[in-house]
This record gives C-alpha cells, sequence and structure tokens, in this order.
C-alpha cells in the first residue's frame, strides 16, 4: 500500500484513476444492460462446437460477413449479435443470402439443425448476445389473450392483427406469422432481423412473449371460425370476393333467367 | 280473381273462397290493380336485374339486421369479455364489442347471420353500383328518367352511409380506426370542423356516445330513407314503363317483353330466392369482417391492412395518394389561428364531390348539349353513344384508381412490388387514366361503330374463299337478314348542334359553349348506314359482278 500511496501525485495517476471510473462504470453499465439476455449463451455449446461452426462460417458466410465476422460492406460484423439471430437467419433459411433485395426471405433452409447449432455457437463465442429461449418459454400455455393485447399494440401495424403480414416501404414487408415456429417467432423479437425492430426484454417481458407466441398459436390452431378466411386480408379481400365471384354468380343466373327468349 | 260484375244480376260467387275474395275486392279494389300491374309489361335482358338483385339484397338487409339487434347492445361501457372466445377472455372492451363476439360465438346462428348481413350489404352497393353503370351506359337516364337517375344516386350514397354506420358498430379495431380517419376528415373542414366532430362524438374522439348514435342512424334514419327512396324509384319506374334495347318493332312508343303476371312475378320472386340462396351460400362458406381477430378498439394500435368496407375504398385510396409534402412545398396552413390541413380536407372530399356532382348533373349536361326534350324509352348500345360511353369509362377509371389505391399495401405485398412505386404509379394514372381511358374508349367504339357499319353495308366475312375463273380469289360475304341489320343501322348518331342565335338574333357566350361542347360530343361520328348506302352497297355488289362477268363473261355471285 505504501508504494500506491507514494505515487499517488504521479503525473498519470490523475489519469490512471479516470481510467479505472470509467471501467468500473462502463462495466457495471455492460452487466447491467446485459443481465436481462444472454445469461445461458455459450452453455450449451461446447468449444467444438464453435470450431466446427467457425469452418462452416469461414466456407459460407465470410465473404459477405468477413473473417471473424468483423463485417464488410455487403454484410454487417456479427459480433455480439448472439446465438438467437443465427438461429433465427439460418434456421428460416433467410441466410444465406440469395441475392441482395429489399430484405432477406424465407426460403428452403441452407443448414441442417447440428449445423445451425454449430454457426450459433461460433457466433455467440465471439461476444455476447441474445441466446436461443429456453423450452420453458416456447411451451405455448401461456395466457392468450395477454398477448393478443400486447401483438396488437407492439406487432400488428406491421404484421397485421390476424398475423397474416403486410407491406413496409420499398418492397420489403412484414412476412405472415402462421406456420412460423415458436421459437423463431421469440427470436425475431429478441434479435429485430432486417426492419423489425428489437422487442428486448424490457419492452415485453419474456412472459409476454411466450404469450405472444401462445396467442399466435392459438389463433392457428383456430383456423377461421367463419368459414374461408379469403387470406386474412380484411376488407379489401372481400370486396374483390364480392364483385368476382358473388356478382359473378348473380350475373350468370341472371344470363340463365334470362336465355330462353330473346 | 277477376271480378266480373254484370250490369243486370249482381254477381255470386258460386264457393266460399270466391264469397271472400269478392267481398275483399269489392272494398280495396285489387283486381283492378292486379290487371294494371299484371298487365305491366318487362322486356328480358340479363343487364336489367341488377336493381332487382339490389332491392332483394336490401330485403334480406331488413331481415338479417332485425335478427341482429335482437342481440347487439349499441354500449360503450366498459367490460371484460366472458364469452367463448379465449383468445380474448377477460379482456377489457365496450359492451358493444362484447356483445358482437357473443353474437358471433354465443348466440346460435348469430355468426351466420352477421356475415348474411354483411355479405348482402356488399352485394346491396355492388349491384346498385353495377345496376348505375347498366343505366348510363345505355343512356336510360334520359327523359323522362333524369329525376329518378337521381333519386338512384341518392341511394347509392345511402347505401354507403348504411355501410359506413353498420361496420363501424361492433366497435372492433379496424371500425375503431375507420371512425378516426372520418373524425379527422370532418377536423379538417376549415372553421366548423373541430366543432362538427365534437358534436358528433359528444366530446373528444372517441368518447362513449358514437357506437349509440351510429346505432341509431343505422337501423332507424338510413334504412328508412333508404325505403322511402325506393318506393319513389320504382314508383318512377311504374310511371315511365321499363326501357328497352333497340331491336326489330322497338320503339319509343312501345315496350317489347313479358307481362308482369305470370312470367316475370315468377321469374322475380324466384330469383330472390337465387340472390339469397347465393348470399347464404358466402355467408356459410367464406367469413367476412372477422371481429375477433382485430380485438377491441384502442386508439394506439393501427392493424396493416386496414381498409375500409370496399364502397369507401375510393375515399381512403384519395387520402393514401395525397403527398404530405412535395420537395419543400407542404399542404399545412395556420390562417387566422385556424389549421388548415389541405392533406387531409383535398383528397377526402374532393374527388368525392366531383364524382357525385358529376353524376347528379350529368343527365342535365348531355340535355343541353344536344337540346334534345324528346322522350327515350330505347336505350343505346354503348358504341353508339362514344363520346358518353367515354366519359363514363373515363369517371369509372378515375374512381377505381383510388380504389385500387386504398389496396396499395395489398398489392405491394401480393405482388411483391414497392409500396411506394405502387404509389407513384397510382398517382401517375390518378391524373393520366382517366384521359386514356378517355381516348382508348372513344376510339374503340368508333370502331366497333364502323364495323357495325361495314356489315350491315357488305354482310358477314363467310370465311368461304372462292376462286374465279380467272384465278381471282374472294371471300363470300353473306348478307344479313333483316333483324339483324336492323339492330346495326336503327340508331340515332347526333351531328355537333351549331350555335344559334336567341330570340333576340343574339349568339350568347353559353350558347358558344354549348355549341363548342356539342362538337367535342359529336364531331368524330360514324352514323348508321341508310336505305340509300344499303341499296348503293347491295347495287355496288351486283355491279361489281356484273363488271367481273363482262370480262369473263358467265360470272354471278
Amino acid at each position: 500500500m505504501k508504494a500506491l500511496s507514494q505515487k499517488r501525485r504521479h503525473p498519470l495517476a490523475a489519469i490512471a484513476l479516470l481510467l479505472m471510473g470509467l471501467l468500473l462504470t462502463g462495466g457495471l453499465y455492460a452487466v447491467a444492460t446485459t443481465v436481462n439476455q444472454a445469461k445461458a449463451d455459450t452453455t450449451s455449446f461446447s468449444a467444438n462446437d464453435a470450431e466446427e461452426g467457425g469452418k462452416l462460417f469461414a466456407a459460407n458466410c465470410a465473404t459477405c460477413h468477413g473473417m471473424g465476422a468483423s463485417g464488410t460492406k455487403d454484410g454487417p460484423s456479427l459480433v455480439g449479435v448472439g446465438a438467437a439471430a443465427v438461429d433465427f437467419q439460418v434456421g428460416t433459411g433467410r441466410m444465406p443470402m440469395q441475392m441482395n433485395g429489399p430484405q432477406a426471405e424465407k426460403k428452403p433452409k441452407q443448414f441442417n439443425d447440428e449445423q445451425t447449432h454449430e454457426l450459433s455457437a461460433y457466433v455467440a463465442s465471439l461476444g455476447a448476445g441474445p441466446a436461443i429461449p429456453e423450452e420453458h418459454l416456447l411451451d405455448e400455455k401461456g395466457d392468450a389473450a395477454n398477448g393478443g393485447e400486447l401483438f396488437r399494440v407492439n406487432c400488428a401495424m406491421c404484421h397485421n392483427a390476424a398475423a397474416a403480414g403486410g407491406a413496409l416501404t420499398r418492397g420489403k414487408f412484414a412476412p405472415a406469422l402462421a406456420d412460423v415456429s415458436g421459437k423463431h417467432i421469440y427470436e425475431a423479437m429478441v434479435t429485430g432481423p432486417q426492419n423489425m425492430p428489437v422487442f428486448n426484454d424490457s419492452n415485453v417481458s419474456p412472459e409476454g412473449k411466450r404469450d405472444i407466441v401462445t396467442f399466435l398459436k392459438t389463433i392457428e390452431a383456430n383456423g377461421s371460425p367463419g368459414g374461408a378466411d379469403l387470406g386474412a386480408l380484411g376488407p379489401v379481400a372481400e370486396g374483390l370476393f364480392v364483385w368476382v365471384a358473388g356478382l359473378g354468380v348473380i350475373i350468370a343466373f341472371t344470363i340463365w333467367l334470362t336465355s330462353r327468349t330473346s | 280473381m277477376s271480378a266480373a260484375s254484370t250490369a243486370e244480376a249482381p254477381f255470386v260467387a258460386k264457393t266460399k273462397v270466391g264469397r271472400f275474395t269478392d267481398f275483399v275486392d269489392e272494398r280495396v279494389g285489387g283486381s283492378g290493380i292486379l290487371r294494371e300491374f299484371g298487365r305491366k309489361v318487362f322486356p328480358d335482358h340479363w343487364s336489367f336485374m341488377f336493381g332487382e338483385v339490389a332491392l332483394y339484397s336490401f330485403v334480406i338487409l331488413l331481415m338479417s339486421g332485425t335478427f341482429l339487434t335482437f342481440f347487439f347492445d349499441p354500449s360503450m361501457a366498459e367490460t371484460h369479455y366472458q364469452g367463448s372466445y379465449t383468445p380474448l377472455y377477460n379482456v377489457e372492451m365496450s359492451v358493444a364489442y362484447s356483445s358482437s363476439l357473443n353474437i358471433s360465438f354465443d348466440i346460435r346462428g348469430g355468426l351466420f347471420m352477421r356475415q348474411v348481413h354483411h355479405w348482402a350489404a356488399l352485394l346491396f352497393v355492388a349491384s346498385l353500383g353495377v345496376h348505375m353503370l347498366r343505366v348510363f351506359f345505355t343512356g336510360a337516364f334520359r327523359k323522362p328518367r333524369e329525376m329518378n337517375w337521381v333519386v338512384g344516386g341518392v341511394l347509392l350514397i345511402l347505401a354507403m352511409a348504411a355501410g359506413f354506420t353498420g361496420y363501424s358498430l361492433p366497435d372492433d379495431l379496424l371500425s375503431g380506426n375507420g371512425l378516426r380517419i372520418i373524425d379527422g376528415v370532418v377536423k379538417s373542414i376549415p372553421v366548423i370542423g373541430t366543432y362538427t366532430s365534437f358534436f358528433l362524438f359528444g366530446g373528444e374522439f372517441p368518447g362513449t356516445a358514437i357506437i349509440g348514435r351510429l346505432y341509431v342512424l343505422h337501423i332507424l334514419l338510413v334504412p328508412a330513407l333508404i325505403l322511402l327512396m325506393i318506393v319513389i324509384h320504382l314508383f318512377m319506374v311504374v310511371v315511365h314503363k321499363h326501357t328497352q334495347y333497340p331491336g326489330p318493332g322497338r320503339s319509343d312508343g312501345n315496350v317489347v317483353g313479358y307481362p308482369l303476371g305470370p312470367v316475370y312475378a315468377a321469374k322475380a320472386g324466384g330469383f330472390f330466392f337465387i340472390v339469397f340462396g347465393v348470399i347464404a351460400l358466402m355467408a356459410a362458406a367464406f367469413t367476412i369482417n372477422p371481429i375477433w381477430n382485430y380485438g377491441p378498439y384502442d386508439p394506439s394500435p393501427v392493424s396493416a391492412g386496414t381498409q375500409p368496407d370496399f364502397y369507401i375504398g375510393f375515399v381512403d385510396g384519395a387520402l393514401r395518394l395525397m403527398p404530405g409534402v412535395i420537395n419543400d412545398f407542404h399542404f399545412e396552413y395556420v390562417v387566422f389561428g385556424y389549421t388548415l390541413t389541405l392533406n387531409v380536407l383535398l383528397p377526402a372530399l374532393v374527388p368525392a364531390g366531383i364524382i357525385f356532382t358529376v353524376l347528379f348533373m350529368y343527365p342535365w349536361i348531355e340535355r343541353w348539349v344536344t337540346k334534345d326534350n324528346r322522350e327515350h324509352h330505347v336505350l343505346d348500345r354503348p358504341r353508339n353513344a362514344p363520346t358518353r360511353t367515354a366519359i363514363g369509362v373515363a369517371g369509372f377509371t378515375w374512381y377505381c384508381v383510388m380504389w385500387a389505391a386504398a389496396g396499395s399495401d395489398l398489392i405491394a405485398t401480393a405482388f411483391h412490388v414497392s409500396l411506394n412505386d405502387v404509389t407513384y404509379w397510382l398517382r401517375t394514372l390518378f391524373f393520366l387514366g382517366p384521359v386514356l381511358a378517355f381516348i382508348v374508349t372513344k376510339r374503340v367504339a368508333l370502331a366497333l361503330q364502323r364495323k357495325d357499319r361495314e356489315i350491315a353495308l357488305h354482310g358477314r366475312e363467310t370465311g368461304r374463299i372462292v376462286r374465279l375463273p380467272h384465278g381471282e380469289f374472294i371471300e363470300v360475304h353473306a348478307p344479313l337478314d333483316e333483324y339483324k341489320r336492323y339492330k346495326l343501322v336503327g340508331f340515332e348518331s347526333p351531328a355537333p348542334l351549331p350555335a344559334v342565335p336567341n330570340e333576340h338574333g343574339v349568339v350568347t357566350n353559353k350558347e358558344k359553349r354549348r355549341a363548342a361542347l356539342s362538337k367535342w360530343f359529336f364531331e368524330d361520328r360514324v352514323a348508321p348506314a341508310t336505305p340509300a348506302e344499303l341499296e348503293a352497297a347491295h347495287a355496288h355488289g351486283h355491279h361489281e359482278a356484273i363488271e367481273s362477268g363482262e370480262e369473263q363473261k358467265s360470272l354471278s355471285h
């Protein structure tokens, strides 16, 4: 301690103190803000997974995302995006991207579950980020009514109240959510893929996300109580239907009714 | 049912039923009415039946609507939904929405009736629209039917009002969004807008009064007015008699067709059940306005794909097409402390105002231009009035551009194109579409007229190629029979009417404008083949044959 007290008037002491203070607050902030995500980040990944993932990454992703996922002008850095982002993007076939366009579209996935797992492990090893959600959040046994309210307030403006999807600017769109797995819905919320905003755990709690997934799966399972849903697109589809099918059939009948005479 | 009474002995019916019928008839004169109506003749054509479809849809609306009123509660009091639709269980909502959900899920047959009511409403407005298009394009609005055309236009507006007040009732998110837009439009009206909005909603939007008020309008005032207009409309149809398409033996002085009784009574009665059947089938198999998807109204969320029902669509589309700012030019001003938002006011009220003004005035415009004061009971084929047809198609195109704009987001997602591009194209078409439609339609109509004239003069191409002995190939033309030819030559083709001086010998400016319009209307015209021309054409045909015969000394055809 004596050495320390002797050096307290050293010209660099103030700088050292400032540095220590910054490190402390920064470190505390980092811990505080990541406290609601990424806890289980690398626990389920082995070192081998990350290593295999690294090879897959170098062969398939590095062209755009750069070696070490540090990003190039064609693709962003993936340091800190977390396993959830990889699992979503690769697991739904959006990555690797087929071509540049308004947004990466869902397509048949290119990697099997194990490879996706390895890629996730690799990206997760680069920096802390949202983890793949735990099983109990995806059990679809939450409160569907609460999930519906959260969905209408947070999601319906892009994805439509019945989750049938909707248009965004310049060719981008929010996809329909039927047939999307609960895991991918959850991952999309925590990572905000494409143009989607991030709904982190302080925006919508993990239980709230579980309710949203429950709601979406409930309305999907319910089907359409009133008959064919015409795409669940609302009055435009209904208007088109009445003009084409409704009036079409009526006109066929009018022609039939007046065809016997002339 | 006929009450035949002779002067000698008072008529006494032989059977009990006969005596009873006679008793009633002597007091209400039913047989006279029946004789008069039963002999009314209606011409037969499929395009004459859309008004009937609208009428039947309205009857179905009254019946299904009555059922719905038994269970709907137009209260905006707060409640927690306790019905059987789990994704909304215990969600806070208005009693109106809760009772609409109960109709859908907990009242036996309720969902079916709701869907019957809504599909019938869409069919009602759609068939009204098609009926008006038919009347316009065939010139059926001409004297003596101008006023009935106006009644029809009023019916269209009332139908839109009935629809709007109706689909706002369930108090779901979609209908609330629609009301919010109307609130915005009302507020954009200078000076009186905000006051009107407060008056309408009983305070700040949404308040707790609007659903009850709309309900009263929807079930009481608007249907009563529609019924009144229907009665006036049908009364005038009886007075004017029905129009008919041109044909041999048909003139402005007669109506060729079948009498109401028994043929038309049976057909119309049967047709009611056909319309009912089609609506019931749609209601049973296709969902409409799935209010449970939208959730209770809450002013904060707006769902993607929020659109009004199709008949309000053109107003919504116009709002979507209006730019907020163009470069640095904006459309919002503060005048004497009042905000004037032209980017809401202009698109919401101007296109609809133009469409309905022209629609209501058109019979008088055309009457003024043509100076035609005669009665017309024989319709025009649309091609035989090229300018009118072109005006109609131009107007309809303009409407359709705005209509399509209401679905711009769905066009973008369905066809994988950029929403911005859809908007830019539709903005262009908003100005160019009607012009292009006018030019193309007029040219098509004139071309069809020329084709008709050609066929009338030279007959139908048979496709039979004959080689003449000297080697020439000709296609044999079969002359038309008289009935078919009549349809092609029996129409009027007015020529432009030049300006004429009035009784003081002055050509007024108004008259000059009329003459200019008349020129614009009728300068491009294909006159029907006259008897002389027909004669000449036939003679020419023979002449040709004789000529070739002279050369070859053996031919005729």
